[in-house]
């Protein structure tokens, strides 16, 4: 079994993921783990990757500077009709959840998304979470020649070095129709929230613009600043400078107190590494109580404006 | 400008979730439906551009039960609706040659699709039709820009970051959360909803790409739990910042 993964890249850095995936197809391989490398000037990145894989491909065009779904995925099926790929892995990034569908269409193959176990003891079974962290599943994929998974960030971090050798490879992608113009920077705000020692982060629970004044209140009192989960900053009620997650900030607080947030993986991937994590929220199998170093089910409405008045008592 | 929407109607991931008796299903009790938060976005986008530029909203909805949403979306201003009453799975593959075939006969520029799903989250289906249907696409749009034979979208990226590309028409975008302001439907538009045309397509995928062999609770390591009425809850926060020296 050849299991290839799909190294990710963006403005020149290798994302580390590209590096878990390699740990995942080691781990599953039968014949071989090999990196796809494709960009323009990035043979840079094959070293890194030749330690974990037993062979790196390398695909360097002027036209695959930049990422498109449409000439990564044409030079991707030219280089897969003469090495037949038994596992594609991609990351279940902006990068990957693009390319993979394409893929998977092209080579006729399952596909399974956002993939945090694999068990190819009888075929390939998969494992992924559904309803935004609640439930898990457990996946058949049918037999067939070949599948396509995309690889959640984070969990295959352990693995062995291999030690393997980088071949060059010229191949040239159709032209595209979608164009590539520009990247465009994050938004910068008043406040840095990657900066705060205290975080008070606000889920979609706070229900309204208004209620976030408790919020702030809460955090003057504390010493920090506010930030907010993605339903709040879709909503308006706090800029998107303040979101904390994988499309918004990676914060490490010293406290991140988090009110009515549920804790979707896109979020807890930009605090779990905060020094202590409080989370206070009504249903008590919110997945942030998974992350959290303690937690409180309640009603924020009922314990903040609490915590307001015994702060405001002992500050005198 | 003629714009088709794939709107599902989804259980709210907020409502109570739990495993089925046969350990493979979501246990129905207790889900609360709805469309699909981010198609609701993506129906309002494709709204606006039809006020700004003409032309038609097509809505597909699939599953027995998608006629509140497929309504909901006439009222808010889609022109009609087509209906695959086949209960969609995990298997976003099948659902997404499903609705190519539905939509063979229609004559669109644009499709646009919610991001994901509330409920199977798996992010599919949208971008593998635009593959089936050889079109160039982009996900995760959070801004549309309409040009005479183009779109000029931004898509999101990691750590805040967007991305600007062209697309030229006919294309398929998928649309995040927060692009826009979704519409509340008013009366009027329930009322002139209900004469607007719904059609159902009767379509079954023969064979499926993947099985469901279980469904569980997630395994998760618990946070210490802090209990007691809002008073002492508070009063063992406060105790806790201040031992960690966070407050003086």
């Amino acid at each position: 079994m050849r299991v290839f993964a799909v190294a990710e890249h963006r403005m020149g850095e290798l994302n580390p993921i590209s590096v878990e995936l390699l740990n995942l197809a080691n781990a599953i391989k039968k014949d071989s783990s090999e990196a796809l490398l494709l960009g323009r000037d990035v043979k840079g990145f094959a070293d890194e990757l030749a330690k974990f894989a037993d062979k790196v491909w390398v695909i360097q065009d002027e036209s695959l500077e930049f990422f498109n779904p449409e000439s990564y995925a044409d030079v991707l099926i030219q280089f897969f009709a003469n090495n037949k790929p038994d596992v594609v892995l991609l990351p279940n990034t902006s990068f990957g959840m693009e390319l993979a569908p394409l893929l998977a269409v092209k080579l006729n193959a399952p596909i399974a998304t956002d993939v945090v176990g694999v068990d190819v003891s009888d075929g390939i079974k998969v494992s992924k979470y559904i309803f935004q962290g609640k439930l898990m599943v457990d996946l058949k994929l049918n037999e067939t020649e070949t599948y396509v998974l995309t690889i959640r960030q984070g969990v295959f971090k352990e693995g062995k070095e291999v030690g393997g050798d980088v071949e060059e490879l010229s191949l040239k992608p159709a032209e595209p129709k979608r164009k590539f113009i520009q990247y465009i920077e994050p938004e910068v705000g008043e406040v840095d929230i990657t900066q705060a020692d205290i975080l008070v982060t606000v889920g979609r629970g706070i229900d309204d613009a208004s209620n976030i004044e408790l919020a702030e209140e809460l955090a003057e009192m504390l010493g920090g600043v506010v930030a907010g989960s993605r339903p709040v900053i879709d909503n308006g009620w706090l800029p998107k400078d303040r979101q904390v997650g994988i499309s918004g900030k990676t914060v490490k607080p010293k406290l991140y107190l988090g009110l009515a947030v549920s804790g979707a993986f896109q979020h807890v991937m930009g605090m779990k590494d905060s020094e202590l994590i409080v989370a206070i929220n009504k249903d008590p199998e919110a997945p942030i109580f998974g992350v959290a170093h303690y937690g409180v089910v309640g009603d924020i409405f009922e314990i903040v404006p609490e915590l307001i008045e015994q702060l405001s008592k002992s500050k005198g | 400008m003629n714009i088709i929407v794939l709107a599902k109607h989804a259980p709210d991931p907020e409502s109570e979730i739990r495993v089925g008796e046969d350990g493979k299903s979501v246990d129905e009790r207790g889900l609360v439906w709805d469309i699909n938060d981010w198609d609701r976005y993506a129906i309002e986008e494709a709204i606006q551009i039809k006020e700004n530029k003409g032309g038609e909203v097509v809505v597909v909805g699939v599953g027995e039960a998608c006629e509140d949403t497929l309504r909901k979306c006439l009222a808010m201003g889609a022109d009609r609706a087509i209906k695959i009453p086949y209960n969609s799975t995990l298997d976003a593959y099948r659902t997404a040659e499903v609705i190519k075939e539905a939509i063979k006969d229609e004559n669109f520029d644009l499709i646009m699709a919610g991001y994901q799903s509330q409920d199977l989250n798996n992010a599919l289906v949208g971008s593998l039709l635009a593959g089936m249907l050889e079109l160039p696409f982009a996900t995760a749009v959070t801004s549309v820009e309409v040009e005479d034979s183009s779109i000029r979208v931004r898509r999101e990226l990691e750590g805040g970051y967007n991305e600007e590309v062209v697309l030229p028409l006919p294309c398929l975008i998928t649309v995040q959360s927060g692009i826009n302001e979704p519409r509340y439907v008013s009366i009027m538009g329930i009322k002139r909803a209900k004469t607007k045309e719904l059609k159902e397509v009767a379509l079954q995928p023969t064979s499926s790409t993947l099985e469901v062999e279980r469904m569980y609770l997630p395994p998760v390591k618990k946070a210490e739990m802090i209990e007691g009425s809002a008073d002492e809850v508070a009063k063992k926060l406060i105790e806790i910042f201040k031992e960690r020296g966070l407050i003086g």
